[in-house]
Order: C-alpha cells, then sequence, then structure tokens
C-alpha cells in the first residue's frame, strides 16, 4: 500500500482534492458531487464481485433498488428521525440479505460465469417492472405507497441526533464512509479472503480440489457486493429524498459494467476515478441537452473490450508507471 | 369447452412465443458458448426491417423473409468485425454484445424516433364461445413447429450440421481433420442472427415497433435457453414445451406479469436443483441406458 506508484498517487491526490473541494466550490456543484460519490459505490461493487472474484453480474442495480427501497418504505414507517440510522442500517442488511439468497441458489446449484449475468439481469429486469406497475393504492408496504412508476417521494434524510444531514455535512459523510470502503477493498485484495476469492476467478476447479469451499465463498463475496450496491442505493435515496424503478431499469444495469469494464475491472481506484469522471462528463451532457450519450457508451465499451482488455485507466496508469517512476 | 380452449391457445401462444425467442440464442450459445445479449436487439432490427419493406408494399411473407435475411447478414458482419476476437472470452463477448445492443437501441431512437408506423394483423379472427382468437397467432404455433423440424434436419441430416456438431463437441480435433471452424463459428453466428431476424419479422405485425421492441422477448428467450441447457435441439423444444405450461398457466390464472415472473422464478430453482438443463438432464439418462 504505501509503495510509490501512479496508482497510489492519483488515489491520494484525488481524495485529498474530494475533501477540500466543498471550500473551493458552490453548493449547487457540492451537491452534485455527492450524487457522483453516491453512484461510485455501485461501480465499486461489481470491480468487488467481478474484478476480484470473477462473478459477472448485471444485477448490481438491483440491490441498489431494494436498498433505496428498503430505506424508504423502512424510514417513512417509522416516520421518526431518530430511527433513520436504523433504517439504514436494516436497508443496507436487506440489500445484503436479497443478495445472499440469490447467490445461494445460483452458487450452489453450479450455476457460474456467463449464466450468472443472465440470471442477475433478468431479475434485475423482472424487479423493475414489479416496481413500475404498483402504482395503486392497493400497493403498499405498512404506510407507504410503492407509487409505480413515480417512485417514492420525501424520503426522510438521514439524521444523528439533531444534525440532518444534506448539502456539505451530507457531502463529508458519503466521502468518508467511501474512503473508508476504498481503502478496505485496497487491504482486502491481499487479505487471506481475498487470495481465495483470487484463486476462485483463476481456477475454480483446483481451488476446490484445495478444499475451498466455493460455492460459500462466491456467496458471500456476492452478498458483500449486495451490501455496498445497496449502501448506494441508501445514500442515493438519502440524497434525493427519493427513489424510482427507473434506477433500476436495464439502461441504469447497463452503467457499472460499462464503467467497470472500461475503467479496468480488476482495480477499484480505476474503478472510482472512471465512474467520477462518467458522472461529471454524463452531468455535462445533460446539461447541454444530447441523446447520443448511450451510443458514446457504447463504442467506449467495444473499443475498451477490443483493444485493451486490462482497462483505460488501468493501461494508462501502466504506461506511467513504465516511464514515470521506471517500473515494469 | 371454451374455457379449455382457451388455455389451450394460451398454450400454444406462449408455446411458440418462447421457442421463437430462444432459437436464434440457442443455436448461437449451444454451439459457440457465446451469449449474444443484443439478442433483443438483433429481434428488433428484423421487425424493423420486416415492417419498412411491409409499409412500402411488399407482401408480408417476403417482408419477414428479407427481415430475416438483412439480420442474417448484419450478424455476419458483427462477427466478422467484433465477436471472431472474442471466441475464447465467453465472459468478454457478453460484455461486447451488450456494448452492440446499447448502440442499436439508442442509435434506432435517434434516427426514426420512438415509435414505428407499424402493420396490422393479418387473417383476421374466429371466435369460440365469444372469445375472438387470432388465425395469424396459430400460424406462428406451426411456424415454430416447423422450424424446429428444419433445424432438426440441418443439424442431423446434412453436412454442415454434422461438421458444426464435430466443432460444437470438439474444436480442436475437427480442425485438425481440416474443418474451418472459424467458417463454421461465422455462419453459426449467422443462422442463429437470422432466427431471431425472423422472429422479429413474425412478431411485427403483432407489437408496436420501438427500439424498445426486443426488451419483450429478452426475458424469455434467456430463460428458455437457461433451462434448456447447451443442447440447441433439445433443450429449446423440452423448456419450451415446459415453461409454456408454467407460463401460460399462471398468465392464465393471474395475469401475464405473473406469468413473466413466474418463468424467471422457475427457471432460478430449476438451474439450482439441474444446473445443466433439461438437455444435461436428457443427455444424462441417454447414458445411462448404454
Amino acid at each position: 500500500m504505501n509503495k510509490l506508484n501512479t496508482e497510489n498517487t492519483v488515489a491520494a491526490l484525488l481524495f485529498v482534492y474530494l475533501l477540500i473541494y466543498p471550500f473551493i466550490s458552490s453548493e449547487y456543484n457540492i451537491m452534485n458531487m455527492s450524487y457522483f460519490l453516491a453512484m461510485i459505490f455501485l461501480s465499486l461493487s461489481l470491480s468487488l464481485i467481478w474484478g476480484y472474484s470473477g462473478i459477472f453480474s448485471f444485477g448490481q442495480t438491483a440491490f441498489f433498488g431494494v436498498g433505496g427501497y428498503a430505506y424508504a418504505i423502512i424510514s417513512m414507517n417509522f416516520n421518526n428521525p431518530n430511527l433513520t440510522l436504523l433504517s439504514f442500517i436494516l436497508a443496507i442488511l436487506i440489500a445484503g440479505a436479497f443478495a445472499w439468497i440469490l447467490g445461494y441458489f445460483m452458487f450452489y446449484g453450479g450455476v457460474n460465469d456467463v449464466f450468472v449475468g443472465l440470471i442477475t439481469l433478468c431479475v434485475t429486469l423482472v424487479l423493475a417492472t414489479f416496481m413500475a406497475q404498483t402504482a395503486g393504492s392497493q400497493w403498499k408496504i405498512g404506510d407507504v405507497l410503492l407509487g409505480g412508476d413515480n417512485g417514492i417521494n420525501n424520503i426522510p434524510s438521514l439524521t444523528f441526533g439533531s444534525v440532518t444531514l444534506y448539502g456539505t455535512n451530507l457531502y463529508y459523510v458519503i466521502l468518508i464512509v467511501l474512503i473508508v470502503i476504498y481503502i478496505l477493498l485496497r487491504k482486502f485484495g491481499s487479505s487471506k479472503f481475498g487470495y481465495s476469492l483470487i484463486a476462485v476467478r483463476e481456477n475454480r476447479e483446483r481451488s476446490q480440489m484445495f478444499g475451498y469451499n466455493i460455492p460459500f465463498l462466491q456467496t458471500l463475496v456476492f452478498s458483500l457486493g449486495g451490501v455496498l450496491a445497496g449502501l448506494s442505493g441508501v445514500f442515493y435515496a438519502i440524497w434525493g429524498n427519493y427513489m424510482s424503478p427507473s434506477s433500476m431499469a436495464i439502461s441504469a444495469a447497463a452503467l457499472p459494467v460499462v464503467l467497470v469494464a472500461a475503467a479496468g475491472r480488476k482495480n477499484v481506484t480505476a474503478a472510482v476515478i472512471f465512474s467520477l469522471i462518467y458522472y461529471m462528463f454524463a452531468q455535462y451532457l445533460s446539461v447541454t441537452g444530447t441523446e447520443y450519450a448511450f451510443v458514446i457508451l457504447g463504442f467506449v465499451l467495444l473499443i475498451a473490450i477490443l483493444l485493451v482488455p486490462q482497462g483505460i485507466i488501468v493501461t494508462i496508469f501502466n504506461l506511467i508507471d513504465r516511464y514515470v517512476f521506471k517500473k515494469s | 369447452m371454451g374455457e379449455l380452449f382457451s388455455f389451450l391457445y394460451q398454450f400454444l401462444d406462449s408455446f411458440a412465443f418462447l421457442i421463437l425467442a430462444a432459437i436464434g440464442l440457442a443455436i448461437i450459445f449451444g454451439m459457440m458458448g457465446i451469449i449474444n445479449l443484443a439478442h433483443g436487439e438483433f429481434i428488433m432490427l428484423g421487425a424493423y426491417i420486416t415492417t419498412f419493406c411491409a409499409v412500402s408494399g411488399v407482401p408480408l411473407p417476403i417482408a419477414i423473409l428479407l427481415g430475416a435475411i438483412g439480420v442474417g447478414i448484419f450478424g455476419l458482419i458483427i462477427d466478422r468485425i467484433i465477436i471472431r476476437h472474442l471466441y475464447h472470452r465467453p465472459l468478454d463477448s457478453v460484455v461486447a454484445t451488450w456494448g452492440i445492443s446499447l448502440i442499436m437501441t439508442q442509435g434506432f431512437l435517434i434516427l426514426w424516433g420512438p415509435t414505428l408506423q407499424g402493420t396490422s394483423t393479418p387473417l383476421g379472427s374466429f371466435k369460440i364461445d365469444g372469445t375472438s382468437y387470432s388465425y395469424y397467432r396459430m400460424l406462428l404455433v406451426v411456424i415454430a413447429i416447423g422450424l424446429l423440424i428444419f433445424m432438426y434436419w440441418l443439424f442431423m441430416h446434412t453436412k454442415f450440421g454434422l461438421i458444426s456438431r464435430a466443432t460444437m463437441q470438439n474444436a480442436e480435433i475437427a480442425s485438425s481433420l481440416g474443418v474451418n471452424t472459424k467458417r463454421i463459428n461465422s455462419l453459426t453466428f449467422m443462422i442463429g442472427s437470422m432466427f431471431a431476424g425472423l422472429a422479429g419479422g413474425l412478431y411485427a405485425p403483432t407489437m408496436s415497433i420501438t427500439p424498445n421492441f426486443g426488451n419483450a422477448f429478452l426475458v424469455e428467450s434467456f430463460v428458455t435457453v437457461l433451462v434448456g441447457g447447451a443442447n440447441p435441439l433439445i433443450g429449446t423444444v423440452v423448456s419450451g414445451s415446459a415453461l409454456g405450461v408454467v407460463n401460460s398457466t399462471l398468465s392464465f390464472l393471474f395475469g401475464t406479469f405473473y406469468g413473466r415472473m413466474g418463468l424467471l422464478v422457475v427457471a432460478i430453482l430449476f438451474i439450482r436443483v439441474w444446473p445443466s438443463g433439461f438437455s444435461g438432464l436428457i443427455e444424462k439418462k441417454l447414458m445411462r441406458v448404454k
């Protein structure tokens, strides 16, 4: 970790910049940046399960949605600002539990590789269609109407004691959680659990011969990924006080895959940087108004897969490493 | 009598839908081990070509054929440019085809707007006990069964079928015996694309033509291939029938949305118990007899 190379330098500079960002920017920009940071967790969750563990999932947005909706439903049913923290934790656990159940059925059933992608995609699509048709008063959990395509509005903000999180407060909470999780993920890559996941990724049969419990490891890391994606969803719901099915729809489900694949799936720093760049770029595009965003994304993805299968950011890292830090 | 026929009609309808939606995907997956995530968009392309032709005065059957051929050629081009670099990286091929599907959906939206003037469903309808049924949908069932027979003939009784089955079983030995496996793979991808285009063309008169046309087929086709397993012939037939029963029963009792949900739940449970799908199950049974 304390080696001087491009990845660490860039990450350190980036986080320092993000820490002082509120002092050099307007309130509006801080709000946007909070949203970008919240969405980075989604990319990180895919980087964890796809990059480290070789499980290819289209379903991260499903857990994102489950997390966001769970927070909305629980906190609005409590209807008590003091219990928002509890709702926050419960929502993340529900997202993790959902991922665990899905993972149990897939990995203990011996489903792997491409089929995991298909099942998770189908689950995401069905969940999004299901939530989209929940308009009407018969669809409610407790006192909360699910609201169909319009989603749920007025989701309470997170509250610690007398402090309600919004604006700069919320920004710093999200940023600090992001930094902690980033460092944990970096450490995780060189921990015992991390190594066994890499072994599973590289060769399942051989790892099984060595006595690793493959389905258990896969289910565990899949549900950790679900927790991270759920965290992203909860932050999103808190940030906008709003949750809707379109955040799980097929175009949303595409994004993490594109971002992580194009950035370099085995590198969390690359995922953070590329996601941040993308969301800023997308913000710029949506301000200037263009319909070409998905076409551009698709081409970026194709070019990345065909020409730089390692990932764009990772390739840049390696180049700078070679010429600036004189490493091979 | 009316109830019974209504159920039978629904079953045949969803059977035909599942078979037609899945067959192209199943061929490509079974032969090459590649999942074409742009399958839905290939179907959409077929529907667009068919609609364009039909609107400009080409008779519908020929328009549908043109749709199939057009998508076949498109598939060949995509294979030459992109897929052939990814034959040995199945996961990357999933991501790449996902990129293709993004470009196609959004590209069609930009080029032709959110909907296209469609053609009406031909052949009219008949009535039993006051409920009307479409002749065209019954024709689709006949076509689906015809396609399965054609596939059986193509893969079991032609030289191409023999060579492609050899490639599927062991590509290295096949190529050392002088088979050009790359060409077989390209041809397979083209045939799979053609079947996708055909499905699009066949369903074009029955649905509204939008850039998201393929989404209606996506879950159904993936689930059918998932439950069917690696063998495109046995797998598709058996899983199409079994899922057709599930889908039509649930749709009949609770509505179409639950039919779709039920498909997915059944597929996940099924895969949990028999991971290699119906074709794995049946092949195992056959091996035991020998």
